[in-house]
């Protein structure tokens, strides 16, 4: 077959006992864009370094332009073409944009001394390839992460790349950088290079892939074209169960039992005028774009930031939130953005992540209360469905999903007024985003606290919110319930302002 | 211009320059010929092994056993000189220095490589034991009469200068062209070679230099054994200087050096760092232990002093960082446009 690029079959890849590849095929034509979906420990990842040569496969077969090989090593990989760009873009931060780009190349050629005009040369071709342009002698740390995933691409296509495989290339990106990003994939696409993009996106997968495949369980559960999918399959092939969020609609709102307010919050350059009230039984969402100021708004509720002006109440009294301590100390929690650096002690166990909001509580007689810490820990483990093997495990060798419900366990120990979630599913596989959701709605109905969903992920908003708020150029343009939306309408709420300025 | 300003190594020239005038202004000696030849000649040693110093930062390393491997060289060839009575050419000296150097570097490489420990506990014990072999198995004493070829050495000079004013001469040691034969050299492996494009990987993001290609062990071990040959050097340089050899001369200059290269914009956790920068960061601490007496400061206060602006350099730019990070950057509400109506603001 002419138009094959690569042809995988039966392809089979055990770690001590646990089959993370189970007999998968898979097959990319030339110039076809594939998305490869599944949830963590699905396989993909596995896949993706047998592919680029990474691991050894213990059974099955690759055909690369009709050469049939048993496994890759890393080196032949990059000489037929295949290309990975990892999710940390494996960039160097501390040199400039054109070193970046054209060293890799340098040493696989095995270059011995640096050509700097011949390194600018290779950058600047490179760029001018994917029609991009990124100052050449701007150090690599100054970028935004849009560009930084645009130098690993003009970096990857200098081998005569085939295969680009990109792992996640959109989670971090502004909905105008994923059309540009687009743009240079669709680019590679018209000459001919092909391309796997692994992303959980469905309107992604809609936008910009011929075809889809899913893994679940190291198994190949479906390969077809993008155009016969739809949300609810798409959540059925990654999950393995049918699941259908509705509309959170509060049994109860007590009007006259306010929460949390905040009454005209000023912060320089952030935000103005930011004024809401929750009353018991509510989620409040607040939605808006990539440096809309939704973030500056949920630190500075934290006490990241400190207001310029404006007043905050809890429960009716008010309150001075300079700093997160201040923050604790008044009960509000916040569950970050970014788990990895500000959620969690990635190296500690399980259990000193769940109780180390409220270490204080356990002590007794200056020393900590072993039996009280590991039940406040197996309790919240038991209420979130925190899948561990041992309490005393490094948290950073869970999930990206349960690291998130430990996360909300760590703050739930501390039984806050306010709960603040910014991009609380952010990187979340799907069964445990809707455990996630599930919870707080539980929560909600509980009317003690004050719970605040900040995402750009307008589904879950919309879904779990039942009153939205849109934010934009740091004001609010917008309050409405959710039942007077759908996806399509918010999206085109959140993306007013942009349009406008375009 | 604005490039310039951002950069650590215009604010240094600037505080040195600021330091030069202060010392100028009340003592009238800074800007004279022989305070210029004084200082050059104390900038030989550390100067030398600053940038070394700059390298092993740069990869992400520390290493502070070179002292002990400058002593250790200098010391066993002395005193091997001394007993073979050796009468040929001086050159034998530094290259015999800079191997011994070299293969103790290299035992710091290796032990890093392979063991993947942090390099700062490696090189604490390895520094140790270097010490502890020349005092007890070498039986390390002072020796104050040179062997020959060495003592010869020690009397050439470039030149002399003569101040009138102060009826003193100071005169530049020949050994002076080392130092910007070794800031030369380093400065092209940096930048010119893939290998020092490497040290840079490596300081940068380790990961990303292994899944580049970059043989990160190999370079590691480079490093280590380039600082282990300077240091072999720089110790022979330091005998030929003090027309002694004093087998304890260099204990504690790792810190000294260590300092300096930091307040020169070398970071400690790797990755930045240039010869420029750790040249003027030894020049600074140099004029500060230099001058103070010019200034009529008694010298124990040249630790204080160097102190202080080690916590108030690094702190000025550490303050900063806390400060940004505190503050929204980016003008999300884009206050010069024109303001939102007050009806619609109140919106919610």
């Amino acid at each position: 077959m002419q138009n094959t690029l690569l042809k995988i079959e039966n392809l089979s890849k055990v770690f001590g006992g646990v089959r993370a590849l189970d007999a998968v095929s898979l097959t990319i034509n030339k110039g076809e864009i594939h998305c490869l979906a599944g949830e963590n420990g699905s396989g993909k990842s596995t896949l993706i370094k047998v592919v680029s040569g990474f691991y050894k496969p213990e059974g099955g077969v690759i055909t690369i332009d009709g050469k049939q090989y048993g496994s890759l090593s890393i080196t032949n990989a990059i000489r037929l073409g295949i290309q990975v760009i990892y999710q940390d873009f494996s960039i160097f931060p501390n040199l400039t944009v054109a070193e970046n780009i054209a060293m890799n190349y340098e040493l696989y050629n095995r270059k011995k001394l640096v050509s700097w005009s011949k390194v600018r040369e290779i950058a600047q071709e490179s760029m001018n390839h994917i029609g991009i342009s990124i100052p050449l002698e701007e150090k690599v740390e100054n970028l935004s992460v849009a560009d930084k995933q645009l130098v690993a691409i003009a970096r990857s296509i200098l081998y005569n790349a085939r295969l680009i495989i990109m792992d996640e290339p959109t989670s971090a990106l502004t909905r105008k950088e994923v059309d540009k990003l687009f743009r240079v994939v669709r680019q590679l696409q018209s000459e001919g290079v092909s391309i796997l993009f692994v992303s959980h996106k469905l309107d992604e997968v809609f936008e910009i892939a011929d075809k889809f495949t899913v893994l679940r369980n190291g198994k190949l559960i479906v390969t077809d074209d993008a155009q016969n999918i739809d949300s609810e399959k798409f959540i059925y092939y990654m999950t393995g169960r049918k699941i259908e969020e509705e509309y959170y609609v509060p049994e109860v709102i007590d009007q006259e039992h306010t929460l949390f307010e905040v009454r005209n919050l000023y912060l320089k350059n952030g935000f103005e005028g930011i004024s809401f009230a929750i009353h018991a039984g509510e989620i409040l969402g607040i939605t808006g774009l990539l440096g809309s100021g939704r973030t500056e708004l949920a630190k500075a509720l934290f006490g990241l930031y400190t207001i310029d002006m404006g007043s905050i109440y809890v429960d009716g009294e008010e309150v001075q939130i300079k700093t997160p301590q201040d923050a604790i100390r008044h009960r509000i929690a916040y569950v970050p953005e970014d788990r990895l650096t500000e959620g969690l002690f990635l190296s500690q166990s399980v259990k000193n992540n769940l109780v180390v909001s409220h270490i204080d509580a356990l002590l007794r007689w200056g020393r900590l209360d072993r039996r009280r810490m590991d039940a406040q820990a197996a309790k919240w483990i038991d209420e979130l469905a925190i899948k561990v093997h041992k309490l005393e495990d490094p948290i950073q060798t869970l999930s990206g999903g349960n690291q998130q419900k430990a996360v909300l366990g760590k703050w739930l120990g501390t039984s806050p007024r306010v709960l603040i979630l910014n991009g609380p599913t952010v990187g979340v596989d799907i069964g445990s985003k809707f455990d996630i959701h599930a919870f707080l709605r539980e929560l909600a109905a509980r009317a003690e606290m004050a719970i605040i969903i900040i995402s750009d992920d307008i589904s879950e908003v919309l879904k779990n919110c039942n009153r939205i708020l849109i934010i934009d150029k740091g004001r609010i343009t917008g309050e409405y319930a959710n039942t007077e939306l759908n996806e399509h309408s918010l999206m085109q709420r959140v993306t007013a302002g942009e349009v406008e300025e375009a | 211009m604005k490039k310039i300003l951002r950069r650590n190594e215009f604010y240094i020239a600037l505080t040195i320059l600021l330091l030069g005038i202060i010392i100028q202004t009340t003592s009238g000696q800074f800007f004279t010929a022989n305070n210029f030849v004084d200082l050059a000649r104390s900038l030989i040693v550390p100067g030398m092994l600053c940038v070394g110093v700059m390298m092993i930062l740069v990869s992400g390393n520390i290493d502070v056993s070179f002292p002990a491997i400058s002593m250790l060289s200098m010391y066993a060839v002395v005193k091997g000189f001394e007993i073979t009575g050796y009468q040929g050419p001086v050159f034998a000296a530094f290259i015999l220095s800079g191997l011994i150097g070299l293969f103790l570097g290299a035992i710091n490489g290796i032990l890093a490589a392979w063991l993947k420990l942090p390099t700062l506990i490696i090189t604490l014990g390895t520094g140790s034991v270097y010490l502890g072999f020349m005092q007890g198995v070498l039986k390390s004493s002072v020796i104050s009469v040179l062997p020959k070829p060495i003592a010869n050495l020690s009397k050439a000079y470039l030149f002399t200068v003569h101040n009138a004013e102060l009826g003193v001469s100071s005169s530049l040691s020949v050994m002076f062209v080392l130092l910007p034969l070794a800031a030369l050299s380093v400065a092209l492996i940096m930048r010119y070679t893939m290998l020092g494009r490497g040290i840079y990987a490596i300081g940068g993001d380790i990961i990303s230099a292994q899944r580049a290609g970059f043989r990160v062990p190999w370079i590691q071990i480079f490093v280590f054994s380039f600082m282990g040959a300077l240091a072999g050097v720089v110790g022979m340089t330091r005998v030929t200087l003090t027309g002694m050899c004093q087998p304890t001369t260099l204990i504690g200059i790792e810190m000294t050096c260590i300092a300096s290269v930091v307040l020169g914009g070398v970071r400690i956790t790797g990755g930045h760092g240039t010869v420029t920068g750790a040249l003027l960061g030894a020049l600074l601490l140099t004029m500060i232990s230099n001058s103070l007496i010019l200034l009529g400061i008694p010298s124990y206060w040249t630790k204080f002093a160097t102190g202080v602006l080690i916590v108030v350099g690094i702190g000025i730019t550490a303050y900063q960082a806390l400060r940004a990070d505190r503050r929204v950057m980016a003008n999300i509400l884009q206050s010069d446009a024109k303001p939102i109506p007050n009806g619609e603001r109140d919106h919610a």
